[in-house]
């Protein structure tokens, strides 16, 4: 093995340590962790497992988190397909500005839109609901999916467009069944980055939700200020939120090189 | 080749009505906010630009921002070249490349504040994992709710743990899309390792480069959570990060004027930094 | 410029080789001379390319020695044989000016900045590239990008070997003669070894004094582009070269002779080996139609402005002849006649026979 593999081995085990820490503290006993220091648990429980699996207020966190996530990614991609595809077609009027004031909302600060969208979402009667979180991540992946979709885009030739409506394919069709399919990956991959930063936002979630939608995240929090220290209860719910992004990785194990670079390199 | 067409809108619509509803009226009514004064029940009174001149004199805001460019730039100091040298001492292929970047992607996904939280069990003095090993073993006093410069380290490891894995993963891809050849005509032009980096990897991965900086930026110089669930911005108000101080002014003191000033304030740092870090890094770019 | 001499060289990409097929290059011993202009000819795959770059070092022969000049230099790295190398695209170093890219192998070698504008100013001058010694080789056209690699290979004095590996892949058809040309140039000038891998025949025979012709990991021919089409020594380089190949006509051999559909074909001279698939090999350019001969059908006539190409059918057996004026439509029956002095007997693809009269 050669030596400068020792590099990325130690910042694997870097990143690896805290990990391993808040799931060792999972499986200990509040007790055995304000006790003192201990490597490996050593009273092992899952006590505070059983918790979160059956207590409401836990579990529904989790649900509702999946829920707003979900809900996101969808919509997410499913509007900024056809606009990727208006962007990497066709030129029209407004496109260089609309392209450029898409990607400014990405980089708004998160804090800036706290207050406000906690008036709008209140105004508009959705207050609490997973469709607002939803919403307002939006703003955050759709320039984002859109800008990843149009790079994929981007390397379709449009012999392909031009081919299917001399055969007679209607748009809507064509887009389905022809294009749909050659960019595949490129959907993949968008799908992958709405969920994950939709999956990690706290701010916005916690803002816009009260009990009804609130995510797992705002659960967290609450917990943490609110009932004192119960740090394993803590570290499990933590741990049981690394679950779903481990499985979202694993699917798109094979395109994370590539889709890191945006299908631009 | 793009052709003219007018009708592309109705293609762009579903997203611009979105991300105008989320975009274009929060931020109109900021602005409205940022130019009026209000006592209570619905009662505005024009203030003009003095909410813009107060946070731009205000210590509290130079503070703030002070702090958040030190962190900013102490994270793009470490996190690029250490992404870099990463990806760089990587292997090309095989079967431990997959494993290895799904590692390093994990930690990328992890919900921000439970990010935080991790960081928080970790480094408790007396009973976390680091805290214990810094303060018993190697007999160093590590306190972060205490020192502001072990707060101040804590949150910085915390960010390069949590976000470096982003820069190596762009400048892989940026990597192995190098043909051999380069290398190849490297060995015999008789270059060494650093003029190879110079002059074949680096000029090549100047576009994932570009992307990574300017994300690392806008994301670093945005960031809320994480901080704010390690540390609460303290002790004091040590680590208290502009967009930590910005949710205190805006949801906690419900201060609407100067929060709106500062909000657009903000905002247009960030557009304008990134701005010339793009302008910068693709000016050599011929199109 | 030095000698070249691979011997017994023999490499393979697996680990553990079993069988010739897993060898890559399954027998090669062959001299280069000094000062030579080659071309190193092959189809795909027929390992050209791995030859190359165990030459320059770039990749380690599983067996065998490669000797520049009788002096051993199979373990030396590629900067420390003196070679260079241009690749199917353009190499270049993108940030840096022409002027430094040409620089860049005398510097790394330690050169005094007098001696390097030296070196660099004489080469620049003849690729004609000084007027653009200032200007960032990322903004250059690729046939002058690629004249940028030629020159780093040339701007080393003591350079043994120059290789070009297929270099004009990625340039335009109508500059590519240009560049040819130029490089044909250099040859002469700089009276460098030059080896120059191609799968474009007519690029290997306008460039090269000696060619080589690949197949399957093993030298098949060498020789002058005028030997390797007068007498091909293996069926594939009579088929490879020349435009249509060479017709090969299975045949059978009985008492010295040898016979197709039944007609006896005289042949150049007596047949020198025997072996288990016989066919006549005879060039459509010593084809032609008349009264008499062996019988077959116009399949097609295609008109390639200077002549004309007859395709006939013999039986399952296609024939191609080059003919002038008069041609029969096709469908129609013609008679073929061979020119016995360019008849030949290909035994196992490798040539059986020897002009009658010489002395072997």
């Amino acid at each position: 093995m050669k030596k400068r593999y020792l590099v990325p081995f130690f910042y694997i085990l870097f990143l690896l340590l805290p990990i391993y820490w808040l799931v060792a503290m999972s499986f200990k006993t509040t007790n055995e962790i304000l006790g003192g220091f201990s490597l490996f648990p050593q009273q092992f429980t899952l006590e505070n497992y059983r918790e979160i699996f059956t207590d409401p207020t836990w579990y529904w966190g989790y649900i509702n988190s999946i829920l707003y996530v979900s809900i996101n990614t969808v919509l997410s991609v499913a509007v900024a397909l056809p606009a990727a595809y208006a962007f990497s077609r066709y030129r029209f009027l407004g496109d260089k500005h609309l392209f450029f004031w898409l990607l400014t909302n990405r980089m708004a600060p998160a804090a800036v839109f706290a207050l406000p969208f906690f008036q709008l979402y209140s105004a508009v009667g959705l207050f609490d609901t997973h469709i607002a979180v939803a919403l307002a991540h939006c703003l955050f992946n759709i320039p984002l999916a859109v800008w990843i979709l149009e790079g994929f885009m981007g390397g379709v030739p449009k012999e392909l467009d031009e081919t299917a409506y001399v055969d007679g394919y209607s748009f809507s069709k064509f887009f389905a069944k022809i294009f749909l399919p050659t960019i595949k990956a490129g959907v993949g991959v968008t799908a992958f980055f709405c969920f994950m930063f939709s999956w990690v936002e706290l701010l916005l979630a916690k803002t816009l939700t009260a009990v009804e939608a609130k995510p797992i995240a705002a659960v967290m929090t609450r917990t943490a200020s609110s009932a004192g220290y119960e740090l394993g209860l803590l570290a499990a719910a933590g741990t049981l939120t690394i679950i779903p992004g481990a499985i979202v990785i694993y699917f798109v194990r094979n395109y994370i090189a590539k889709g890191f670079a945006l299908g631009r390199v | 080749m793009r052709t003219q067409n007018n009708k592309a809108w109705f293609l762009v619509l579903p997203v611009l009505l979105l991300v105008a509803f989320n975009g274009l009226i929060p931020i109109m009514t900021v602005v409205n906010y940022s130019v009026q004064e209000t006592f209570g029940n619905n009662l505005f009174f024009w203030e003009g630009l003095g909410w813009f001149e107060q946070i731009l004199r205000s210590d509290r805001f130079h503070a703030a921002l002070g702090r958040q460019f030190l962190f900013t730039g102490m994270i793009l100091a470490i996190e690029v070249p250490l992404g870099i040298a990463i990806a760089l001492s990587m292997p090309k292929s095989g079967f431990w490349v997959p494993v290895c970047l799904v590692t390093m992607a994990l930690p990328m996904l992890i919900p921000w504040n439970v990010v935080g939280s991790m960081w928080n069990i970790f480094t408790l003095p007396d009973i976390g994992l680091l805290g214990y090993f810094l303060n018993h073993t190697l007999g160093i006093t590590y306190d972060m709710t205490q020192n502001p410069v072990a707060a101040w380290a804590t949150v910085i490891v915390m960010d390069v743990w949590h976000w470096t894995s982003l820069v190596v993963l762009l400048s892989y891809a940026g990597l192995i899309a190098i043909p051999d050849a380069y290398y190849q005509a490297a060995k015999i032009d008789g270059a060494n390792g650093w003029k190879v980096f110079r002059y074949i990897q680096l000029p090549k991965m100047k576009t994932v480069l570009t992307i990574a900086i300017l994300l690392r930026f806008m994301d670093s110089f945005n960031i809320y959570t994480e901080p704010f669930t390690l540390t609460g911005g303290g002790p004091g108000n040590s680590t208290t990060l502009l967009s930590i101080d910005l949710v205190k002014i805006a949801l906690g003191q419900f201060d609407l004027g100067p929060a709106a000033a500062m909000s657009l304030i903000y905002f247009a740092i960030t557009l304008l930094v990134s701005w010339v870090f793009y302008t910068l890094m693709t000016k050599d770019d011929v199109k | 410029m030095a000698k070249i001499t691979l011997s017994n060289l023999r490499h393979s990409y697996l680990a553990d080789p079993k069988g010739p097929d897993d060898y890559a290059l399954k027998e090669i011993d062959l001299d280069w001379d000094d000062g030579g202009a080659y071309a190193l000819l092959g189809p795909s795959g027929c390992g050209k390319t791995t030859l190359l770059n165990i030459i320059s070092g770039l990749l380690q022969p599983s067996e065998g020695q490669i000797l520049f000049d009788d002096v051993d230099v199979t373990d030396l790295p590629p900067d420390q044989r003196n070679i260079a190398q241009v690749f199917q695209f353009p190499v270049i170093y993108d940030t840096m000016t022409v002027y430094d890219n040409l620089a860049f192998p005398l510097r790394n070698r330690g050169r005094d900045e007098v001696a390097v504008k030296r070196r660099v100013t004489a080469i620049a001058e003849m690729l004609e590239l000084s007027d653009q010694l200032k200007v960032r080789a990322a903004n250059l056209t690729p046939d002058n990008k690629q004249k940028i690699s030629m020159g780093r290979g040339l701007v080393r004095e003591e350079v043994n070997v120059v290789m070009f590996d297929e270099p004009l892949t990625v340039i335009d058809p109508h500059l590519k003669w240009k560049l040819r040309s130029k490089l044909k140039e250099l040859q002469q000038r700089v009276n460098a070894t030059m080896i120059y891998v191609t799968h474009d025949q007519t690029e290997a025979l306008t460039f090269a004094d000696q060619v080589v012709v690949m197949d399957d990991g093993m030298i098949v021919q060498i020789g002058t582009p005028v030997e390797l089409f007068e007498r091909p020594a293996h069926t594939f380089v009579g088929h490879f070269i020349g435009s249509p190949g060479m017709n090969l006509l299975p045949c059978d051999v009985a008492d010295g002779a040898a016979s197709f559909h039944g007609t006896t074909i005289p042949l150049e001279g007596p047949i020198t080996r025997s072996g288990d698939k016989t066919e006549i090999g005879v060039r459509p350019e010593y084809v032609s139609v008349g009264a008499s001969g062996v019988e077959g059908v116009v399949r097609k006539v295609a008109d390639v402005g200077r002549h004309k190409v007859l395709e006939a059918i013999v039986g399952e057996t296609r024939v191609s002849a080059i003919v002038g004026d008069a041609v029969p439509e096709p469908g129609e029956p013609v008679h073929l006649n061979f020119r016995q002095d360019r008849t030949r007997l290909y035994v196992d693809g490798w040539l059986a026979t020897e002009p009658a009269g010489e002395t072997p």
